[in-house]
């Protein structure tokens, strides 16, 4: 060794010895963050005495109640938090297709709250439940004292008292850390009380794909991944496309219920318009690739090549593609680099490799910063986000977080997430992220969803025709009495929102349909739900034969202000094989949460309706859909 | 407790062991792996920043996490490998997060001219080594800090740094041409 490195190594060895206080400052942290991670799983971990499946409310009860006896927990200032962590996860526990699924089964792994309090605090959707609960938060504060009185809860304490609690390794289930967002199911709305319903399109696709790998999986989805909208969006239709000059058109179409003869269907079909392909302004796409430990599974980091590999073939030579991985040692794989030049990009791409931990909001700062340098005017630049959704590290402040991206959705930057792998997907957060950044979020559990996502409907994906779309529907009383918004529980708006352009919706993109769905009852239908009131309830104004009026709001991209399209809603359109498959879906979606409003209708009714209405269904998903009805009919029946 | 299996814990039990209970959830089993490895994460976290109040900060950090760190443990590589990445890991995640924070601080005003004057300041005050390695692109660095300061061979120096051997045996390479060149200018 020469002279040179010899000094080094002599100097560098001769490291200052650590400080007394903050070594032990350090070890007591490290102690209390274990008993603290040790509090979180020892409740959840299931105990011999009962089968492996206990049930759900009784499982609530253990944790909340370890959850008192744990100081620690009290002592943190995110027992609000941690809570709200709860919320979104627990509709979960013991559902779900866990990844151990395949191997023999020894026990479940309810640990979904472990490592994830971060990920899974309140962004977004997750929020409106989180309220109910954060209220109980003091009284968990006060509870310390009842620590010494259950014995059995308590952790594992000092070292010299207790014998150490050693799960044999093997045993060890792998921590399912999925959180989904979601909200109860939209109720049965009084026309008289509430005339007017407002929602913002919802164009992801990602809870369809959930629910696809659950059922394939063999088990039925848990009901908090079902988002029933996303599942009727995630079929192609043939709506009827706009006039020359305008971004969407509306369809509405009017049928009876497939589920109750005394209630009809109001299909409000949207269709994006697909402007000349070959036109399309350049491209700027930033792939922000998690690349921490969790990704190494065969179905997250490899299938994530596959499918980036497939979206090249799509790009132009003036498209450009700079690639950002996330994780440990994260930072610009690949500079802004020209769409033609496959071989480099590829060789990028091959070289990540799955380690480290995940800093998903430094990735995203980088990602935007890359993004910005490229952006020239006329151009569409859009942040991918390929993630597992183990956002555990880094985001300090989950708002925060949330307001950066909104602030980069002003600049123009648009952002869409890709969902990989099952086990830790944060399904809440992707949701989050991608309604915040203008973007979609897609879950890509086999190379053909990516196929579907990134090369047939790539067009739809990355560029915008039209921000910010809202839906509002009036409702007359005359023909209207009752109404239901199926799914788009978490896309609600409230009434004033709908003309407030500061308030932030979903986006079409180019040839894309977005359908919603009302079940709606006339006056005097026996299928009515509410009795009419006694007092006040002014009668109805006759003489109008519209059910309703619709309004949609848009802003055109890089446009200030909205513009409204308004239209009546009549019936008279004739009903399609379109609407009926969409219908079908809807009530495959709510079979899947209760099916609160079916009646008799149940999976036969299903499988039959959408296979008579299959159409030409060239891709083969429509048939997919019923094939996954009938694994779900078998999986229910079990 | 469902699978109590009480083990004893000696001073000689080995680490992988160590690691494997305490990712179980044995307390003593942690308490001593992190007992008996806080000064090696220091003082690599001291040989990668370079400076003792930031290497106590990350070791802190590193500490806390260790016990989620753990739940990934697999028993795949030797615990002081796996540390050793976990460290190098927060050391390059902190380094990010000052880099953006730098950027951002461009143009704050006097408050933040006068703290970037102080880092200077102590920058300047230190040592020949930190002369040295601050000179050293990060990379390099890093290299450094594995294979001289903790004295590992070059295999396992790229085992942690997640690269191939002849990377870091080319770096090493280049670490002797740059300080050699180093000397010569400050021999001028």
């Amino acid at each position: 060794m020469s002279d040179e490195l010899d000094a080094l190594k002599a100097a560098l060895r001769t490291a200052p010895v650590p400080d007394p206080a903050a070594k032990a400052a350090a070890l007591r942290l490290a102690m209390d963050n274990f008993d603290r991670l040790q509090a979180s799983t020892d409740a959840l971990r299931p105990k011999e005495d009962h089968p492996a499946r206990v049930g759900f409310l009784q499982r609530t009860k253990a944790m909340l109640m370890a959850v008192k006896t744990k100081p620690v927990l009290a002592a943190t200032t995110s027992v609000a938090a941690l809570l709200v962590g709860f919320v979104v996860i627990l509709p979960l526990v013991g559902h779900g297709p866990l990844p151990q699924a395949q191997k023999p089964v020894v026990s479940e792994a309810p640990e979904a709250l472990i490592a994830t309090p971060e990920a899974a605090k309140p962004l977004a959707p997750a929020a409106d439940k989180a309220v109910t609960l954060q209220d109980t938060a003091p009284a968990l504060k006060a509870a310390p004292a009842a620590r010494a009185t259950l014995g059995e809860e308590a952790p594992a304490g000092i070292v010299a008292d207790m014998p150490a609690p050693m799960p044999e390794p093997m045993v060890q289930p792998v921590p399912n850390t999925e959180a989904f967002a979601n909200a109860d199911a939209n109720p049965v709305k009084v026309t008289a009380e509430a005339p007017v319903s407002t929602f913002s399109i919802d164009v992801d696709t990602a809870s369809y794909a959930v629910v696809r790998s659950s059922l394939n999986a063999g088990s039925l989805p848990d009901p908090a991944a079902v988002r029933i909208e996303e599942m009727v969006n995630y079929f192609p239709y043939a709506y009827p496309a706009p006039p020359q000059g305008q971004a969407f058109r509306p369809t509405i179409t009017v049928m009876p219920t497939p589920w109750n003869p005394n209630t009809r269907l109001v299909n409000i079909a949207i269709q994006g318009a697909l402007p000349d392909v070959a036109t399309r302004p350049p491209l700027n796409l930033v792939f922000l690739v998690d690349t921490s430990g969790s990704m190494e599974d065969a179905n997250k980091l490899p299938l994530l090549k596959q499918s980036l590999a497939l979206l090249l073939a799509q790009l132009r030579p003036e498209d450009q593609v700079a690639l950002v991985a996330y994780a440990g040692a994260a930072g610009e794989v690949l500079p802004p680099t020209s769409a033609a030049e496959h071989a480099k990009i590829l060789a990028a791409l091959d070289q990540l490799a799955a380690g480290g931990s995940t800093a998903g909001a430094q990735g995203l700062e980088l990602a935007y910063q890359v993004a910005g340098s490229m952006a020239a005017s006329g151009e569409v630049s859009r942040v991918l986000l390929a993630t597992d959704g183990d956002f555990n590290v880094g985001i300090d402040d989950p708002q925060a977080l949330k307001d950066f991206i909104a602030k980069k959705r002003d600049s123009g930057v648009y952002l869409s997430v890709l969902g990989f792998g099952r086990g830790n997907l944060d399904d809440a957060t992707m949701q989050a992220l991608a309604q915040n950044g203008n973007g979609t979020a897609s879950y890509i559990d086999t190379l053909n969803e990516a196929r579907k996502v990134l090369f047939d409907q790539l067009t739809g994906a990355l560029y915008p025709i039209a921000d910010n779309v809202k839906i509002q529907v009036e409702w007359n009383p005359a023909q209207v009495a009752e109404y239901r918004l199926i799914g788009y529980e978490t896309r609600a708006l409230q009434r004033e929102d709908f003309n407030n352009d500061k308030v932030d919706a979903g986006d079409i993109g180019a040839g894309t349909q977005v359908t919603a769905l009302y079940e709606v009852t006339a006056p005097g239908s026996p299928a009515l739900r509410n009795d009419p009131l006694r007092y006040g309830s002014a009668p109805a104004v006759q003489g109008s034969a519209e059910l309703g009026y619709l309004r949609l709001r848009s802003v055109a991209p890089g446009a200030a202000d909205s513009s409204l399209q308004e239209t009546p809603i009549v019936p008279g359109m004739p009903v399609t094989n379109d609407t009926r498959f969409a219908a079908a879906i809807a009530g495959f979606g709510q079979l899947l949460t209760g099916g609160k409003y079916l009646g008799d209708w149940g999976w036969d009714q299903a499988i039959d309706l959408a296979l008579a209405s299959r159409g030409s269904d060239a891709f083969g998903y429509r048939i997919e859909a019923v094939n996954l009805m009938r694994m779900a009919k078998a999986l229910a029946a079990q | 407790m469902a699978c109590v299996k009480p083990i004893v814990m000696l001073m000689d039990t080995p680490d992988e062991t160590l690691a494997t209970a305490a990712a179980g959830g044995d307390r003593s089993a942690f308490a001593l792996l992190v007992e008996r490895h806080y000064d090696r994460i220091y003082g690599l976290a001291y040989r990668l920043t370079g400076q003792r109040a930031e290497a106590q900060d990350l070791a802190q950090d590193i500490c806390a996490g260790l016990p989620v760190k753990l739940r990934h443990w697999r028993g795949e590589a030797r615990f002081t490998t796996w540390l050793y990445r976990v460290v190098v890991n927060a050391a390059h995640d902190l380094r990010r997060r000052q880099a953006v924070r730098a950027k951002a601080g461009i143009g704050w005003g006097d408050w933040e001219i006068a703290r970037q004057d102080e880092i200077a300041a102590q920058v300047e005050a230190q040592d020949w080594l930190a002369q040295a390695m601050s000179r050293l692109p990060i990379e390099l660095r890093d290299t450094v800090a594995l294979v001289l300061g903790e004295e590992m061979t070059q295999a396992e120096a790229a085992v942690v740094l997640g690269l191939s051997e002849g990377t870091i045996a080319w770096r090493m390479s280049e670490v002797k041409k740059r300080l050699r060149a180093m000397a010569a200018e400050d021999a001028r």
